[in-house]
């Protein structure tokens, strides 16, 4: 008999009040009780539309059924066959929009706590298995990837298991892409991450960091003189935006992108760091997305007394997920809703001390479905502020672009591929993520790096 | 990976360091720029590359120690490694079609104009250099200015050395002398690259000056290095370094350069106490 309570096991936190003074994760992840209990919720339906509602189709009442059975690492297998990144997704995953949306538990009362039983059982997976990943015997095919954000590392995976000598190529001096840069410690541990890229080199990838493709070497060196058959671009969607209002230049100004990657690439919050970082009191961060979120409550760790969150829809449109919204109301931060920044204000130092903003309320749904906001007339208005954060959205990098001859992009950037094997308008060269489809989701790149593998190995049998 | 071949203290502030790098000796141009870490935890700093030698696969470094992180890098030895070392980046430097021009660089900014007045001369451009420092001791690379140079001008501000007086100085008088350049290629401090360029606008020649701002990542991730050119937001580390000297607001990218003063001068005091204490 399934358990019939309408509530999911509530997942373990840290405080508020003592989690937003530090850096280790807030959610702590079910005990082995909550995972059995929460599991015997699930009816293993026979339509099982969360599979349907799962980017990579995960077989997520198999892996629950044998969860509830106390079978954890079979239920870990099941999970692995779709999902290179259990660990990751578990945290990360918005389920409340995908698996968690289509379950039939949802309709009266809570769905089924799955990203927290894939959590569970991805942790207890790192737990306890100890034998490493067996290197398969290799084809000595050569392929190429670029960039080492969830995107590559699936591909690179995937291909690895394969028998294909795959190398990744990482900017920065650290593999991981978002996952390290962007995605702070408290959200996702970067052990875990560390832990998945031991995986790929134990499977035998190599990975070369500090190697900026376009600018180190280019696509075409890659495929003509270095001996690589086929190049998966995962190179994300790391361009920041702003808003170009006045003001954007001042000190204390951040691209969301510049704050997270000081704060969790560059660790600026620990005392053994040489990368510095604003002591701020008081900080805005426009935008309401997870990154968003992620730069507010960083912002508040980092000592600032007021974190206001500045965005000009209300509520119910933040793109951010519900339960980051939550965490971050729970941390203290203030939400100024249906606000729009016009321009930001500066002393003669050219240091930030306000940000002026306009009250907006919601008219007629633009193209996007979402209704418009409308500035309203003569309501501005001033915060005091020492730190404004843009978090407004980031779009794909041109450097490849612009050094790949004949790899056609969309408009504001995007590669163009085709879906789902993300073959672009160059032969043997793939793309996937963020860099086709703009910032979106560590899954929906996770996928695109699983279907590319699989179309990349499909070409390279055919072309024997 | 990434190991120091030669270190060469050029005065007591400044040092140049010959560094294995194979992939960015084949690629890197004059003008362009790396990112490095010197330790594990250590920040990214980008410095410009001053030489390279394709056939050695090793790029030259010049740098003045000014904060805790050039400290630490000038405290590593021959033999040692960097920690990372990416590039090159950057856009290079335009130098194709030039026929004449005058390379002003000032203080540890000499370092990164010496490679472009290298091949300015080596494709046959005629090169006036003029070359500023603040005293005789801190004179760098005044040999290898005279070897790609057809006319060149040492200026010192005391006066120990050379003429005295600021690289304006001397930039206008040989603007009143007569010469008459393509462009007019400036780099050293902010304030020294503002008023070359007010000066050569009253000429209207052509001025390119290389912006040093702040980067973390130095491919165009952060925004952290923008600069307003021509009234529009700019990234040095991807549009850049180098820009139109007439169009480039001065006064906003010094003020921008100070942002963490405060924190790199407790830094490099917290370093140099460290160092200190390892002699002991």
């Amino acid at each position: 008999m399934a358990n019939m309570s309408l509530k999911k096991n509530e997942m373990p936190a840290q405080d508020p009040h003592v989690r937003n003074c530090n850096f280790q994760e807030v959610a702590l992840g079910y005990t082995e009780a909550m995972a059995l209990d929460e599991a015997t919720r699930c009816l293993n339906c026979k339509h099982s539309p969360c599979i349907a509602g799962c980017p990579v189709e995960i077989n997520i009442p198999a892996f629950i059924m044998k969860t509830a059975q106390g079978e954890f690492e079979e239920a870990y297998q099941i999970i692995a066959k779709d999902s290179s990144l259990p660990a990751v997704c578990g945290r990360v995953c918005p389920q409340e929009s995908q698996c968690e949306l289509v379950c039939v538990r949802g309709i009266k009362g809570e769905p089924v706590g799955i990203g927290r039983l894939e959590r569970f059982v991805a942790d207890r997976h790192i737990e306890t298995i100890k034998e490493k990943p067996v290197k398969p015997e290799s084809n000595g095919r050569k392929v190429a990837v670029i960039g080492s954000g969830p995107a590559g590392l699936t591909c690179a995976g995937d291909l690895a298991k394969k028998g294909y000598d795959v190398t990744i190529f990482e900017a920065l001096h650290t593999p991981g892409g978002v996952l390290v840069y962007g995605i702070p410690e408290f959200r996702l541990p970067k052990s875990i991450v560390q832990k998945e890229i031991d995986v790929l080199k134990e499977l035998g990838v190599t990975i070369r960091t500090n190697m900026v493709i376009g600018k180190s070497v280019s696509v075409d060196e890659l495929l003509d003189e270095q001996g690589f058959e086929a190049v998966f671009i995962g190179s994300g969607a790391g361009l920041p935006t702003f808003m170009h209002i006045p003001g954007e230049n001042l000190k204390g100004v951040y691209s969301a992108n510049e704050y997270l990657t000081r704060v969790n690439l560059m660790k600026a919050y620990r005392p053994d760091t040489a990368t510095p970082i604003k002591k701020s009191s008081k900080v805005a961060v426009v935008g309401g997305g997870n990154v968003a979120m992620d730069a507010a409550r960083c912002a508040k760790r980092l000592g600032a007394e007021e974190v206001y969150i500045i965005y000009r829809r209300s509520e119910e449109e933040l793109p951010a997920r519900a339960e980051e919204v939550e965490h971050a109301k729970e941390e203290g931060i203030i939400f100024k809703l249906l606000n729009n920044p016009v321009r930001i204000l500066g002393d003669e130092q050219l240091c930030v001390t306000g940000i002026e903003c306009l009250e907006m309320k919601l008219g007629e749904p633009d193209d996007s479905g979402r209704r418009r906001p409308v500035p309203v007339e003569g309501s501005e208005w001033t915060i005091p502020l020492d730190t404004v954060i843009m978090a407004i959205g980031t779009s794909p990098n041109p450097l490849i672009k612009s050094t790949t001859k004949g790899l056609e992009t969309q408009k504001w950037g995007g590669i163009i591929a085709e879906d789902p094997s993300g073959k672009t308008s160059r032969d043997h060269i793939y793309a996937g993520g963020d860099a086709v489809t703009g910032a979106a989701t560590v899954i929906l790149a996770m996928g695109a790096g699983k279907c590319a593998a699989k179309a990349i190995d499909e070409e390279l049998n055919a072309a024997k | 990976m990434y190991k120091i071949l030669k270190k060469v203290n050029l005065n007591p502030t400044v040092t140049l360091m010959e560094i294995d790098a194979p992939p960015i000796a084949a690629k890197g141009e004059p003008g362009q720029f790396v990112m490095l870490r010197v330790n594990e935890n250590g920040e990214r700093i980008p410095l410009t590359i001053a030489d390279f030698d394709r056939q050695k696969g090793s790029i030259t470094i010049i740098f003045q120690i000014v904060g805790a992180t050039t400290e630490a890098l000038n405290h590593k030895q021959e033999g040692e490694s960097l920690q990372d070392l990416v590039g090159p980046l950057g856009v290079p430097s335009h130098v194709e079609g030039l026929k004449k021009v005058a390379v002003v660089g000032g203080g540890v900014g000499s370092a990164i104009a010496y490679p472009i007045a290298k091949k300015l001369h080596a494709q046959g451009t005629v090169v006036h250099s003029i070359v500023g420092f603040k005293t005789k001791d801190l004179v760098i690379l005044e040999d290898e200015f005279k070897a790609v140079s057809d006319r060149m001008v040492m200026v010192t501000d005391d006066g120990s050395y050379g003429e005295k007086g600021l690289v304006t100085d001397a930039l206008k008088e040989l603007l009143d002398a007569g010469e008459l350049y393509d462009e007019v290629i400036a780099i050293g401090p902010v304030i020294m690259m503002k008023f070359v360029s007010l000066l050569t606008k009253k000429y209207d020649i052509k001025t390119v000056v290389s912006m040093n701002s702040i980067m973390i990542d130095g491919t165009g991730m952060c925004g952290c290095c923008r600069l307003t050119v021509g009234g529009e937001t700019k990234f040095a580390c991807v549009d850049g370094p180098d820009f139109d000297g007439h169009k480039v607001d001065f006064d906003e990218a010094m003020q921008r350069g100070t942002m963490y003063r405060d924190f790199e001068q407790k830094c490099h005091e917290d370093v140099c106490n460290l160092y200190k204490m390892e002699v002991k």
